[in-house]
């Protein structure tokens, strides 16, 4: 089956996005919202269309590509694939983005800027789109730099504030030292294979033009990369202080989707991780590591937003786990659960923040349970999906990935899994509990949500739900393609499904037991075990070490450099300055407008004239 | 020896004229100087003309055309100064600087 039209799923909020930056001094919000909203609307009808006939039909769809230019001799395409794992990114994105876009309707309402707001959503989910069906390494990197652009202004939309400027800052320039590692790679593999395409570069792996030790290194490179995206230690900074965007934004771009980008990538270009087992190794102990790593920070945090940041952390890690132990099957399977599951809970975390009037400190919440059962049971439906209870979604990919390290025989990192489940469980209890469960020690007003809140959570809740029953659609291994998604072998052992489960049961019971048994006991407990308590409250003092040793050694280059820039360089254009100035005042200077100054010079002229005439005579 | 008088006498009434052009505030004066000079290049027409190496007539009457032409120009000079004076209010030279660039 042929679809040459790949290239309109991008355009529809593209065009969006253009319409609403263009008309946004002149144009009706309602109507504005409504545009953004048929732009996206129209890309996930086709998002539909393509998983039907993609997925349910099993049909490979074959798509065309354009000449975009050439460069030296060598022509670049505009290229688009639609596999498997792309229609399932393409449908994820478009469905997410046009939930919370329909959210943003209650949560941005008294936004004054809520037209711009809405024309960065459509930029984003334009670019995503682009990115997940990119078949062509610089397209990849051109919409990858999209997302980050989009990133960086929806994180900083409150401008206003000097935490929103700084978290944007910070986001901005901390996923560029993971881009700088994804650049170098593209050029590593544009040098050795001569093309960007990635069907060219598959045949160059296959054929022994890349392997060995470049191999490994563009692997890692592009691993870099995807670690600045998806937020991954030791790059996983940026991330929970993005938090400081809108809600919805932090739904959208900070847990479903763009983050996802750097799972999705390693994901994509698994032809080359698979080359190397070093690479492999790094991305699954990496991966391991940050998952535990979040997992443990998330358990003492006290901002809700940042709670549900450092869980996302550590699922993306548990997702590159997933991709380390060889398995695009399972972690892509677990990108899109968690894709529904965390925007879920990043939007009923929305609804919590409404609901109190912006109050987004857990210690100050609690007995929302009986006030909004809107909020709270998609909220517990998220809670249950992401610790892995059965028979939410979050059960069924966990399962995969472990399964997939349990088959890897990496029976560290099985420990670490089961570890992360724990945690995760824990914390999302502690969450929970502390939320909607023990009697507000603030007294609230609590505020009614709008109904657009109520239909993006229901959804979602709904997908939270179901999404484990499809199984992740498998390539069909007869058609040539790029990504090879194979189910794993049989089905994991009851042992290990146990385990995880029971892992999860553990960390709520003690959750429970904590936060609504011995309710006050989680402060004893802190003090008792302090010294653990800090290193955790303090996120291991990343940000601390970051700051001493980069931020403070660049400042001390950047303090040369601008004593230099000031004093030499500005030193030497105000002397040119300076200079002409003086020329041109002693200039002006004659120009006085007294005829007798200009008769004057004009006789000393003719004196110098006459004398000098006289000398030359007598000397020459 | 005797045209050496004639020629110190042009050369010091140049140079008064001179000194007048270029030192004095009040415009009028400023013709008067200019007159000067004139004149004292007269004598030197009229002294070569009488005394020079080759005497004629055609220094006397560069001299008299000269007249007429300094009869004309302190006519000219002194109409245009009527007219700064009608629109500035005086006849100070250093206030006329409309040639200031």
């Amino acid at each position: 089956m042929m679809f040459t039209w790949a290239w309109v799923l991008p355009l529809f909020p593209l065009i969006a996005f253009v319409l609403l930056i263009a008309l946004r001094d002149v144009i009706e919000k309602r109507l504005a919202v409504a545009l953004s909203l048929i732009g996206i609307g129209v890309s996930f009808g086709f998002a539909v269309y393509l998983a039907w006939i993609g997925v349910f039909q099993q049909s490979v769809i074959q798509t065309a590509k354009y000449q975009w230019f050439s460069i030296g001799g060598k022509p670049l395409y505009l290229d688009f694939m639609l596999e498997p794992l792309n229609i399932v990114m393409v449908f994820l994105v478009s469905l997410v983005s046009l939930l919370v876009q329909i959210y943003s309707m209650g949560y941005m309402k008294d936004d004054a800027r809520i037209i711009t707001f809405y024309a960065y959503l459509s930029l984003f989910t334009s670019s995503m789109l682009g990115l997940v069906i990119s078949a062509n390494l610089l397209q990849i990197y051109f919409f990858w730099e999209l997302v980050g652009l989009c990133s960086f202004l929806l994180v900083g939309f409150w401008y206003f504030k000097p935490e929103a400027k700084e978290a944007a800052k910070k986001a901005f320039i901390v996923t560029r030292i993971g881009d700088i590692g994804l650049l170098i790679a593209i050029f590593m593999i544009f040098q050795k294979v001569g093309s960007f395409d990635l069907r060219v570069i598959q045949d160059a792996v296959g054929s022994g033009v890349l392997t060995g030790g470049a191999l490994t290194t563009v692997a890692i490179l592009i691993f870099v990369g995807a670690v600045g995206k998806s937020g991954q230690f030791p790059l996983h900074t940026w991330l929970p202080d993005a938090m400081e965007g809108p809600t919805p934004v932090s739904a959208l771009i900070h847990a479903a989707t763009m983050v996802a980008a750097g799972v999705y990538l390693v994901g994509n270009l698994f032809f080359l991780f698979a080359g190397s087992e070093v690479a492999l190794t790094t991305v699954a102990y990496i991966g391991g590591f940050t998952a535990l790593f979040a997992a443990t920070i998330a358990v003492t945090q006290n901002d809700i937003k940042r709670v549900l940041a450092y869980s996302t952390v550590s699922q993306l890690g548990f997702m590159m786990l997933g991709m380390g132990v060889g398995s695009v099957y399972a972690s892509s399977f677990h990108l899109l659960t968690h894709g529904f599951f965390k925007a879920l809970l990043f939007l009923a975390a929305g609804a919590v923040i409404v609901a109190l009037h912006h109050e987004q400190d857990i210690r100050k919440m609690g007995g929302l349970w009986k006030h909004s059962k809107w909020l709270s049971i998609p909220f517990l439906i998220g809670c249950l999906s992401i610790a892995g209870i059965p028979p939410f979604s979050g059960f069924f990919s966990k399962d995969e990935i472990l399964y997939a390290i349990q088959l890897s025989g990496k029976k560290d990192l099985l420990v670490i899994a089961l570890l992360t489940t724990f945690f995760t469980a824990f914390y999302m209890f502690r969450l929970f509990y502390l939320v909607f469960a023990k009697k507000s020690r603030e007294k609230h007003e609590v505020h009614s949500i709008p109904w657009s809140m109520k239909v993006s959570l229901a959804v979602l809740a709904v997908c939270s739900i179901v999404g484990g029953f499809f199984s992740f659609p498998t390539t069909n291994l007869s058609a040539e393609t790029i990504t090879h998604i194979t189910k794993l072998p049989g089905h994991a052992p009851l042992w290990l499904n146990g385990s995880a489960v029971g892992a999860s049961l553990l960390g709520i019971l003690l959750a429970t037991f904590l936060y609504v048994w011995r309710q006050g006991s989680a402060e004893g407990l802190a003090k008792r075990l302090s010294w653990l308590y800090q290193v955790s409250y303090r996120k291991y003092w990343i940000d601390e070490l970051y700051q001493v040793v980069f931020v403070s050694s660049l400042k001390v280059v950047a303090w040369f450099l601008n004593g230099f820039d000031r004093f030499v360089v500005g030193g030497i254009v105000r002397f040119v300055g300076w200079g002409t100035m003086s020329i041109g005042r002693l200039g002006s200077m004659m120009q006085n407008g007294q005829n007798q100054t200009y008769v004057l010079v004009s006789l000393i002229a003719f004196l110098i004239l006459f004398v000098s005439l006289v000398f030359g005579r007598l000397i020459g | 020896m005797l045209i050496a008088s004639y020629l110190a006498l042009a050369a010091i009434l140049f140079v008064i004229g001179l000194m007048g052009v270029l030192t004095k505030r009040n415009a009028v004066i400023v013709l008067f100087s200019l007159e000067l000079m004139l004149n004292a290049a007269n004598i030197n027409l009229v002294t070569f003309s009488k005394m020079g190496l080759v005497p004629n007539l055609n220094g006397q009457v560069f001299a008299l055309f000269n007249v007429v032409v300094a009869a004309a120009e302190a006519a000219v000079g002194l109409a245009i100064l009527f007219a700064i004076y009608r629109n500035r209010e005086t006849i100070d030279a250093e206030k006329f600087n409309l040639l200031k660039g």
